[in-house]
């Protein structure tokens, strides 16, 4: 059973800048953790980097014996091509990936897991829409039915909730308390602090560098939330190569 | 109409109209599928540039052994090819965005084209019928065997690269977070493009050989929402131009490309303002709202 992840001293960016810096630390298996922090806090960043759409800058991501490939990685809904002709049904299919790879048939069973993902996230009868004909929150229902289908012990939610209504964010977090019941680990970038109070056990306040890291309450403190929102977002360009000693 | 239906009986018996029809029916059949793939990945203007940018390879083969298919062929693939991967990997390698690399990489080749054309005087008539496509006449059968080659070429690999290359469009991260797929898909892609722009060139002209592969393609998304049909649809849109366009410039003596080329903008004209995706007509004339 893996799902544990093991940071060593990671650092992840662009073009040399660090938007993650020497992150350390374990998650462990099951948990439910959210990632918190100011824009360009490096979350998306981070979450790119633990699914490997990001090569590491310096340091490593230990996935419990995993691969990369095999946590299920949810992008923000603004990073893809709505106009695309596509529809619902070919969309969650593509959940299912590591069965059918590049040629692989879509049989009667995977015909019924798709299905019942579609039903799971309340979209049963919009299987042939157009992704480009979907609301908000239909488009996020589609994705977690995307989700589902990949069944992967690590899940990845990048700003899950962001422009869905509440009754949509709600179905959505049934799903996520799901998940975390049958012991899987996610993790959940989010903005919303009272969400995050209420549904998530767990907090990584983050500011390309941890702020704080640990249960929810113990994070969500005012000076905290203080110390993360003074981060300086703009790269500095003149900076020096980091002369912190690399973990060996 | 009896007087018509003769003369396309006439036309059809004629073995070098039959050549030309052949041609243009395997590329209807190869080319609109890239081409929209190509218009949904906002690449439409680099196939056009592309087609420039075989012109030096081409060229060289033209100086090496004149008006040979075989010679030109090799020439614009590998000038072709050596640009499309170089700036596709630019583009993934760096910050500079595809199109931006493309640019570069295509003014440069073109510049080199123009250089070469000229620097060995090509006569005026051939260079006609290098960049506008000759008359039905020229499709020889080492050109047909060409374009057939190329075509099958190009639907197995985009049959085979079909997955990646659509999830590469829709949802990029997704895909590199389930496997690497997308950046081979990728650069396979580039290569068809280029293998049916050369079909293009040997079909319709080197300008105007990019035609039969955006045109259908733009027309296909005015009539679907549906990445399938939308191929289905371009194929039929290329074969309508196509055998059109063909038919229209033997009669009245044009060259190929420039008729097949109007043919499709034709079908473009018509999609605009029919399709029902988008088509103005819709847009003006939608009907009474639905129940709510």
């Amino acid at each position: 059973m893996t799902g544990e992840l093991q940071f060593r001293d990671v650092t992840i960016g662009y073009d040399r800048h660090p938007a993650v810096h020497h992150l350390n630390g374990v998650i462990a298996a099951g948990s439910l953790l959210a990632v918190v922090g100011p824009n360009g806090a490096g979350k998306s960043t981070l979450f790119k980097g633990i699914a490997g759409a990001l090569p590491l800058l310096s340091g490593s991501i230990d996935r419990g014996g995993a691969l990369a490939r095999d946590i299920a990685y949810l992008p923000q809904v603004a990073e893809i091509d709505r106009g695309f002709p596509i529809g619902v049904y070919d969309m969650v299919a593509m959940g299912l990936w590591k069965h059918t790879g590049l040629f692989g048939g879509i049989g009667a069973t995977s015909r019924a897991r798709i299905r019942e993902a579609i039903a799971a996230v309340g979209l049963t009868g919009f299987e042939q829409r157009a992704i480009a004909t979907l609301s908000g929150g239909q488009m996020q229902r589609v994705l977690f039915a995307r989700l589902l289908l990949q069944d992967a012990r690590t899940i990845l939610l990048d700003e899950p909730f962001n422009a869905i209504d509440s009754k949509t964010a709600a179905d959505l977090l049934a799903l996520v308390r799901r998940w975390h019941g049958e012991k899987r680990t996610v993790l959940a970038a989010l903005h919303d602090i009272d969400v995050v109070r209420e549904h998530f056990p767990q907090t990584l306040l983050l500011a390309r560098e941890p702020v704080a890291w640990g249960q929810t309450a113990d994070v969500l403190t005012p000076q905290n939330l203080l110390k993360a929102r003074q981060m300086c977002e703009a790269f500095d360009e003149e900076a020096a190569p980091c002369t912190a000693p690399l973990a060996g | 109409m009896h007087e018509h239906a003769h003369e396309i009986a006439g036309a059809i018996s004629d073995e070098a109209f039959r050549r030309s029809l052949a041609a243009i029916v395997i590329l209807a059949l190869s080319a609109p599928p890239v081409g929209v793939f190509l218009m949904l990945r906002r690449m439409s203007l680099i196939g056009d540039a592309m087609s420039h940018a075989i012109l030096p390879g081409a060229a060289i083969g033209y100086l090496v052994s004149g008006l040979s298919v075989v010679a030109m062929t090799i020439g614009g693939l590998a000038a072709g090819l050596l640009i499309a991967v170089l700036a596709g990997l630019v583009a993934r390698a760096t910050e500079l965005k595809e199109d931006a690399s493309f640019a570069v990489f295509l003014l440069v080749s073109l510049a080199l084209g123009v250089v070469l054309v000229t620097a060995n005087g090509m006569n005026a008539e051939d260079l006609m019928h290098f960049l506008f496509g000759e008359t039905a006449a020229a499709v020889d059968n080492d050109k047909l065997l060409m374009i057939a080659g190329n075509a099958t070429i190009s639907t197995l690999v985009l049959a085979a690269i079909y997955r990646p290359l659509v999830l590469d469009c829709v949802d990029p991260n997704f895909l590199r977070s389930v496997s690497g797929a997308g950046v081979v898909a990728h650069l396979a892609f580039l290569v068809l493009l280029v293998v049916n722009l050369i079909s293009g060139f040997h079909a319709l002209g080197t300008l105007l050989g990019v035609g039969m592969m955006i045109i259908p393609a733009t027309v296909a998304r005015f009539w679907t929402r549906d990445i399938t049909t939308m191929i289905a649809v371009a194929v039929v849109a290329g074969l309508i131009a196509g055998v059109a366009g063909l038919w229209a410039s033997a009669a009245a003596e044009l060259p190929v490309g420039a008729g097949v080329t109007l043919a499709a903008g034709l079908l473009y004209l018509a999609s605009i303002v029919f399709g029902p995706v988008g088509g103005v007509l819709w847009k003006l004339f939608p009907g009474r709202h639905l129940e709510a």
